[in-house]
């Protein structure tokens, strides 16, 4: 893991004295709320329904211990003892009172970790494949670009004042975890004639106009990533739409120009801030990747895996779903999941941040990660280790066997948190988690991702869940929208709106009818719901969504 | 014709707990049944110009639909019976801090 340098360290004190002195003046009312909440939001800062909500950035969702319990205690000394991990890779205290945000950012320094850019028409936290350093599909390892990207975009002086936010999402393997498709810049690390480069994709969106990202460089060379990136937020921060927020994301621009357009507009940038590129940057990534080598792998006897497999139900259910196949043979990736059924998505407990910090300090080799899925990674685990951990794990009601099935739910915190919600998020996600859940379904439906967001903002990636559910607001009663075939990997898609929303009393109902069908559908329980969807299209599911339409048809 | 003006409170966020306040009649409270219920649009709209004004202590001062039912303001939105309570998914926020007591003076 990276660790700062003392450039790092001193940058990181005088911006929490700066805002320190910012918060002091808008108490003192010498700031007006105008002239106090572009500051609040540069550093993280929101003022949201019943609250201030502090966001803490976790860049490329890297934890280690220290941090997870630094995280633990400012939602204890500060908080009301949880955080909600969000789809950024992020974590938000949903509580925190004015004055003590600057002793929560301080404390946060002291573990080398900070809320800069998590707000504000800035390049926001640069977001990872959750499984990087460990996946045995991977390339390589895509975190020390991603902490170069952090270095570069933090505070760079063209880059505080754009059209609008800016989110950047690099995966090392071409299964991509990452979502990078939906984001203004996705990287995805390649390997052509034994040199490493990037395919780059732009303006790729979720939100109010989704979009899926295009090719802009099929191959970029690494040691031209921040010149070519350099250039790309350039052009975009001049011809990006200042004049209506919704037309100013960089999607809107590759649309409105088209994307060789704007590929030559880049490309003729790019021969300007080529040249202001000395090499230092490669050799700070040199530098950079050494904090990043991997751990020494320990060898060993994994038949204590084996045995419990055989012998204990449980564990074998929750081996099956919750680990990701590991680079080492004799290690596996641990998906700790935040979504015990009836739970809040993404929450985590102070207790529960503690031992999870505990498990990765014992047996982890001190390693953590926050997936955009809203739950936690120990990425590196000896597979002798995993009968100890689960039954740890399941003490702290974090043993769950769901990833990747149906109760394994994204879902942003919507209005029961957000000033910006239409409808909530959480209560639907917990009902549809309990209701699966209470006639043992879910692993007989398979591979299923549910995704809820509670505004058009698709803060909770609705367009690209297999089943997406969007909140609104309908003439004063919460409504929701459905939407089918969504795909967040490598073959990404925007799901397809199916038809009228359903009332808070009926989606529940409605997911269940969905999942009869596609039961009723599949050609064996090898056929996970997005290929029966995609194979069969909308209409069944359509007819048993909507069964008087049919009746009127006829 | 005009829209018929329907009764209002004025409501805010306060500046150092960020949480919701109403005005009443001399201040601020953190109990939507204490606020003062507008009914004049001329009022009202005079009294949320005051409350805009308060900048040392209140953020984000708008008007809010209220229906009154027995002699007490209440929401007629579901967006701020939310305000009004707390999050549904924890017992957190007014819901338990107004029940025990638990909460400074508003103003």
């Amino acid at each position: 893991m990276y660790s700062y340098s003392e450039f790092d360290t001193a940058f990181l004190a005088s911006r929490n004295a700066q805002f320190r002195a910012q918060v002091e003046r808008r108490i003192s009312g010498a700031l007006t709320e105008d002239e106090f909440k572009p500051l609040r939001l540069m550093n993280g800062l929101y003022l949201q329904l019943h609250a201030y909500m502090l966001r803490v950035a976790i860049p490329y969702g890297t934890l280690n211990s220290a941090k997870m319990r630094k995280l633990a205690d400012l939602a204890e000394r500060w908080d009301k003892g949880y955080g909600h991990f969000t789809t950024r890779q992020n974590i938000q205290y949903n509580w925190p009172e004015l004055k003590d945000v600057p002793d929560m950012l301080d404390a946060l320094a002291e573990v080398s970790m900070h809320a800069i850019q998590t707000s504000g028409n800035t390049i926001r936290n640069v977001t990872a494949d959750h499984f990087a350093g460990a996946a045995a599909d991977e390339i390589a390892d895509p975190r020390p670009v991603a902490e170069l990207l952090r270095q570069w975009s933090t505070d760079h002086p063209e880059f505080q004042f754009m059209p609008r936010k800016f989110k950047i999402a690099i995966t090392g393997s071409p299964n991509d975890r990452a979502v990078t498709k939906a984001h203004d810049i996705g990287l995805r690390m390649l390997e052509r004639d034994g040199q490493r480069g990037f395919e780059v994709i732009v303006g790729g969106g979720l939100g109010r106009t989704p979009m899926i990202g295009k090719v802009i460089n099929d191959f970029l060379p690494e040691a031209d990533l921040l010149p070519y990136l350099e250039a790309i937020v350039s052009v975009w921060n001049q011809i990006g739409r200042r004049d209506n927020k919704y037309k100013a994301r960089i999607k809107i621009t590759v649309h409105e120009h088209g994307i060789d357009e704007i590929r030559r507009l880049v490309e003729e940038r790019f021969e300007q801030t080529r040249k202001t590129f000395s090499g230092v940057d490669q050799q700070m990534l040199r530098e950079i990747e050494a904090h990043f080598a991997a751990p020494d792998f320990r060898e060993g006897d994994t038949s204590a895996y084996d045995n419990a497999r055989q012998h204990y139900p449980a564990f074998r259910s929750w081996s099956d779903t919750n680990l990701t196949k590991h680079k080492h043979p004799d290690h596996a990736i641990v998906t700790i999941s935040l979504k015990a059924h009836g739970a809040t998505p993404g929450d985590a407990s102070a207790a529960q941040m503690r031992l999870i910090a505990g498990l990765a300090e014992r047996y982890g080799y001190d390693e953590i990660r926050i997936s955009h899925e809203q739950n936690v990674i120990l990425p590196h685990v000896h597979k002798a280790d995993l009968p100890s951990i689960y039954s740890a794990l399941q003490a702290e009601g974090l043993g769950t066997a769901n990833v990747g099935l149906i109760s394994d739910i994204i879902a942003c915190p919507g209005m029961d948190y957000c000033a910006l919600a239409t409808a909530r998020s959480i209560p639907i996600a917990q009902e549809i988690a309990t209701a699966f859940d209470d006639l043992k379904r879910e692993h007989d439906i398979g591979q299923l991702k549910i995704k809820i967001s509670g505004c058009i903002n698709a803060c909770g990636h609705h367009h690209v869940g297999h089943i997406g559910i969007l909140g609104l607001d309908r003439a004063g009663v919460e409504n929701y929208q459905i939407t089918l075939g969504g795909d967040h990997t490598e073959t990404a898609a925007v799901g397809d709106r199916v038809g009228p929303g359903f009332s808070a009393d009926e989606i529940v109902p409605a997911v269940e009818r969905i999942v009869d069908t596609y039961l009723d559908l599949r050609i064996s329980a090898d056929e996970a719901f997005i290929d029966t969807y995609k194979r069969t299209g909308m209409a069944p599911f359509k007819a048993a969504l909507y069964p008087e339409a049919k009746v009127a048809a006829e | 014709m005009p829209k018929a003006f329907t009764p209002k409170v004025v409501t805010a966020n306060h500046l150092l707990a960020g949480d919701v306040i109403y005005q009443t009649a001399t201040g601020w409270t953190r109990e939507l049944r204490e606020a003062e219920v507008l009914t004049d649009e001329a009022d009202a709209d005079l009294r949320l110009i005051e409350a805009s004004q308060q900048v040392d202590d209140v953020v984000g001062a708008y008007l809010a639909d209220v229906a009154v039912v027995d002699g007490l303001p209440t929401p007629t939105h579901f967006r701020e019976t939310f305000r009004a309570t707390g999050p549904s998914n924890y017992a957190l926020g007014k819901q338990v801090d107004l029940a025990t007591g638990n909460y400074e003076d508003a103003n």
